[in-house]
């Protein structure tokens, strides 16, 4: 399965967090490498859309929709930054 | 319409197909009427969603094609096991409606006032968000110089070749053909590697910005390559195609 990166999920995390997220700065819990969310590895056909850190490959967040709910796991990111953002 | 959209929300929208043009065998560009359309920056996608009769819903990310300004367009490569590209690149007809929300993005994109020279490299279809930026470019006046390498696997598969052909001051275009070359072929062969990165990019002490997209092993290795010539990375933006349609 080929992987994507966060440009690819930007709708979802509009939908998620109500802005624009590919230009948020995240960082790995494992590893601490810090980026953009754009250039996270993000599988979409998991089941659910899952996505890794490209360095250490840790799981940073995992979106599940079911029952027209999107249900969220972030345990694996220390921060997620977005620019500007107050 | 009464505007209803919540700001921070994507709001789905039925436009109305206005144009098909194919670009190559397998390639397409569908021209769109959205009822709302807030305009967009170069560089952003939209998300188009095909509703099945019996409910089943399909999504993908398309990368916007035209510049800010200009009518709404997505160019879809048609992949044989796809899900939404054959019906997108084959059933399609100006006139029906398609349900799309956007824009899209706010890493992968160019704004007019950068004055960096601009280093673009596509892999396949991974040209679209680079031909939105160098039409941008075009009607914003921009005068920053460009330099766009081009890989694809033959001359057939170069999609905006014509337009692509046509001189524009400060804009240099190079091909590489990694499958196959028509006879007489001057421009480059085979896969980007450093040697050719080196030639076709400007140097890291241009202080270039750099867009790369395409398949996922062409920008790991593009995107490497110019770290590799002194890039910072973060002067090198990257967006990842998949196989499995869109992005």
């Amino acid at each position: 399965m080929d992987a994507l990166d966060g440009n690819a999920i930007g709708g979802l995390l509009i939908d998620v967090f109500g802005a624009e997220m590919t230009a948020a700065t995240g960082t790995c819990g494992a590893c601490g490498d810090t980026g953009p969310v754009a250039g996270l590895v993000v599988y979409l056909k998991a089941p659910g859309t899952v996505v890794r850190c490209r360095i250490c490959g840790n799981v940073l967040m995992v979106f599940v929709k079911a029952h027209g709910m999107t249900c969220v796991d972030l345990t694996g990111m220390a921060r997620l930054d977005q620019p500007g953002a107050a | 319409m009464e505007r209803t959209a919540v700001r921070g929300r994507l709001t789905w929208q039925a436009a109305t197909v206005t144009g098909l043009t194919p670009e190559t065998a397998a390639v397409v560009t569908i021209t769109l009427d959205p009822p709302d359309w807030p305009g967009h920056q170069a560089g952003q996608h939209l998300d188009v969603r095909l509703t099945a009769e019996d409910g089943y819903v399909a999504e993908r990310s398309y990368s916007i094609a035209s510049a800010p300004g200009e009518p709404l367009a997505i160019t879809v490569e048609r992949l044989e096991d796809g899900e939404v590209s054959p019906y997108l690149t084959e059933e399609l007809r100006a006139g029906d409606q398609l349900e799309l929300r956007g824009p899209i993005g706010g890493y992968f994109v160019w704004k007019p006032a950068d004055a960096s020279p601009l280093t673009l490299l596509a892999g396949g279809s991974g040209i679209v968000p680079l031909r939105a930026i160098l039409r941008d470019r075009l009607r914003t006046g921009s005068d920053v110089p460009a330099r766009l390498l081009y890989s694809a696997r033959t001359l057939p598969d170069v999609i905006y070749r014509d337009e692509l052909g046509q001189h524009h001051d400060g804009v240099a275009v190079s091909y590489t053909l990694t499958r196959a070359q028509p006879p007489g072929w001057a421009g480059h062969t085979g896969r980007i590697d450093a040697s050719l990165l080196a030639d076709a990019a400007w140097p890291a002490t241009a202080k270039p910005l750099a867009y790369v997209c395409g398949p996922t092993s062409f920008v790991e290795t593009a995107a490497a390559g110019l770290v590799g010539l002194g890039y910072p990375p973060d002067r090198v933006k990257t967006e990842r195609f998949g196989a499995t349609g869109g992005h």
